[in-house]
């Protein structure tokens, strides 16, 4: 930052802009530090009477032995890790056929007009079956309701189709954020485009699209969250991946270590995508407000 | 054989007639303005030429072909209208170079390289040299409203529809907008203009149409519009325009 020049107090007599303004941060800062150090301090407090209540309950040994095991937890979290990684590729791939699957479905429910109307109720379909149904049934419909029908060629891999399932239903999530940005677009800049002679493909395409999707980022990472945080439902299906890895060491050692384990991964691959999320909102807060949009 | 030219043309958005049966004949190479006040139709009229809007009634041709009618591609048409809008309507995800070769490119399919060595001629033409490679929100409305009608005119439209171009701009930002509407009449553009700005009505047109209520009560050259007004309407509003020091 440049250094800003003191002001003149001949050019502001009452000290509306330089004193006064400084006088104010300073008080300013000065209370929200009292204020910090107010908050910080409860907050140990606070902590610290729980942590007592807990350790002096009754059943808190019992607990510690079988939640915080740190024996157990030093055994089953390498195999934990190890099958995360399933975890993984599934939100990965999943999340890459949502972004466009989500995209193609908010497009179609778009289109005007009589001509489009079988195309916008299926879109309309697909939107209210898929959200309106638990995860965890679609995974098991699909996972134990496909394979039955025995199609030649059809896999009949458990973890293929509990994607499937995840995919299904987050693409009707992700289809109406996508939505809600493509009819945040001012239908002004349509007419814009189709007064160049572009077509309404060409005007979603170049004009309305790519002004939806910058706004809707954070809410799409937002239900990408939720995506990662419900691989956890495929091993409902019969895959073997992190939570699954986990019941099975956990009813093998009689002991709910493991499970605090698999918290402990899934918080440390949230958190940064969180934040991350919280970062674009953030920003995208202060760009309208340096634009006056707000 | 006129570059524009509405027979009978109507249209009502539900209970409200907006437009009634409009004739209107704008020639080569002529500017029109048309007058009137806010809500008597001008911006819906210019909307009904590039088809933003359908007719309810009535036909409108371009250079002899009657686009209204049924089968015409609208697309192939607007391609060959340019319009610039009150609030200007630039893309802002794109630079001022991007916002005035999409067009160019996409639908004329023009070489991107070519489209842009024309676009950054009409920006050095009209003063924007030096923003080509901005931001719309970093320009101002004077110049975003410039980038707009490069925007058109890089289209090579066969008629430009301008609606009501200044009336967002501060007013010092006026004047710009005007010389640039100017240099386009000198070149031979064929205009029809919807605008409040009556002294640049007077200087710039041809014609003048007065419209109220959806229709045109009475047109004419400037000279007798704004000098000797025959319909008791068009004296009441010139005279309002008077008394608002605005002619």
């Amino acid at each position: 930052m440049s250094p800003v020049p003191a002001p003149d107090p001949l050019d502001d007599p009452f000290g509306r802009t330089g004193r006064r303004s400084r006088i104010l941060a300073g008080t300013w800062r000065r209370e929200g530090a009292r204020g910090v150090a107010v908050a910080l301090v409860s907050t140990v407090v606070v902590c610290v009477v729980l942590g007592i209540l807990i350790v002096n309950a009754p059943g808190w040994p019992r607990v510690r032995e079988f939640f915080f095991n740190w024996g157990e937890l030093e055994d089953s979290m390498p195999q934990i890790a190890e099958k995360f990684l399933v975890n993984v590729e599934a939100f990965a791939i999943a999340e890459a056929v949502v972004l466009v699957l989500g995209l193609g479905i908010a497009i179609l429910r778009s289109l005007p007009g009589p001509v489009f109307f079988p195309i916008r109720a299926l879109a309309i379909l697909w939107v209210d079956v898929f959200r309106g149904m638990p995860t965890i049934l679609v995974i098991a419909l699909l996972v134990f309701g496909v394979p039955a029908l025995e199609f030649e060629g059809v896999p009949i891999d458990p973890l293929f189709w509990g994607i499937v399932a995840i995919v299904l239903v987050y693409s009707a999530y992700v289809a109406e954020v996508y939505r809600a940005g493509i009819e945040s677009v001012h239908p002004s800049q349509d007419a814009a485009a189709r007064s160049l002679g572009l077509s309404r493909l060409g005007s979603l395409r170049h004009v309305v699209v790519p002004q939806a999707v910058r706004r809707v980022v954070p809410p799409l990472l937002n239900d990408f969250i939720g995506l990662q945080k419900d691989t956890a439902l495929l091993g409902v299906g019969g895959a073997v991946e992190a939570f699954r890895q986990a019941q099975i060491d956990q009813a093998a050692a009689y002991n709910m270590t493991p499970f605090v384990a698999l918290a402990l991964v899934f918080i440390a691959i949230t958190i940064p995508l969180t934040r991350f999320t919280d970062w674009l909102v953030a920003r995208e807060r202060g760009r309208r407000q340096a634009t006056g949009l707000l | 054989m006129s570059a524009i030219r509405l027979e009978g043309v109507s249209k009502r958005f539900g209970e409200l007639e907006v437009l009634r049966e409009i004739d209107l004949e704008v020639g080569e190479h002529e500017v029109v303005c048309l007058i009137g006040a806010s809500g008597s139709g001008k911006s819906t009229l210019l909307r009904c030429v590039n088809l933003l809007e359908e007719v309810d009634a009535g036909r409108v041709y371009l250079r002899g072909q009657e686009i209204t009618a049924p089968g015409v591609d609208r697309d192939a048409v607007r391609r060959r209208i340019g319009i610039v809008f009150q609030s200007f309507n630039l893309f802002p995800h794109m630079t001022v170079l991007r916002n005035v070769t999409l067009g160019p490119t996409r639908v004329l399919g023009i070489p991107r390289a070519r489209a842009e060595e024309e676009a950054r001629a009409l920006l050095e033409r009209f003063g924007l040299a030096d923003k080509a490679t901005q931001y719309p929100e970093r320009l101002s409305g004077g110049q975003q409203q410039r980038v707009a009608i490069v925007r058109a005119v890089a289209m090579r439209p066969e008629a430009l529809l301008l609606d009501e171009v200044t009336s967002a701009l501060d007013p010092e930002l006026v004047g710009e907008i005007l010389d640039v509407i100017r240099e386009l009449a000198a070149g031979g553009m064929t205009m029809l203009i919807a605008t409040h700005e009556m002294g640049f009505a007077r200087e710039i047109a041809s014609r003048v149409c007065f419209l109220h209520e959806g229709a045109i009560l009475e047109q004419g050259p400037p000279a007798a519009i704004f000098g000797a007004p025959r319909e008791e309407r068009t004296q009441q509003f010139l005279q309002r325009i008077v008394s608002s020091g605005r002619l």
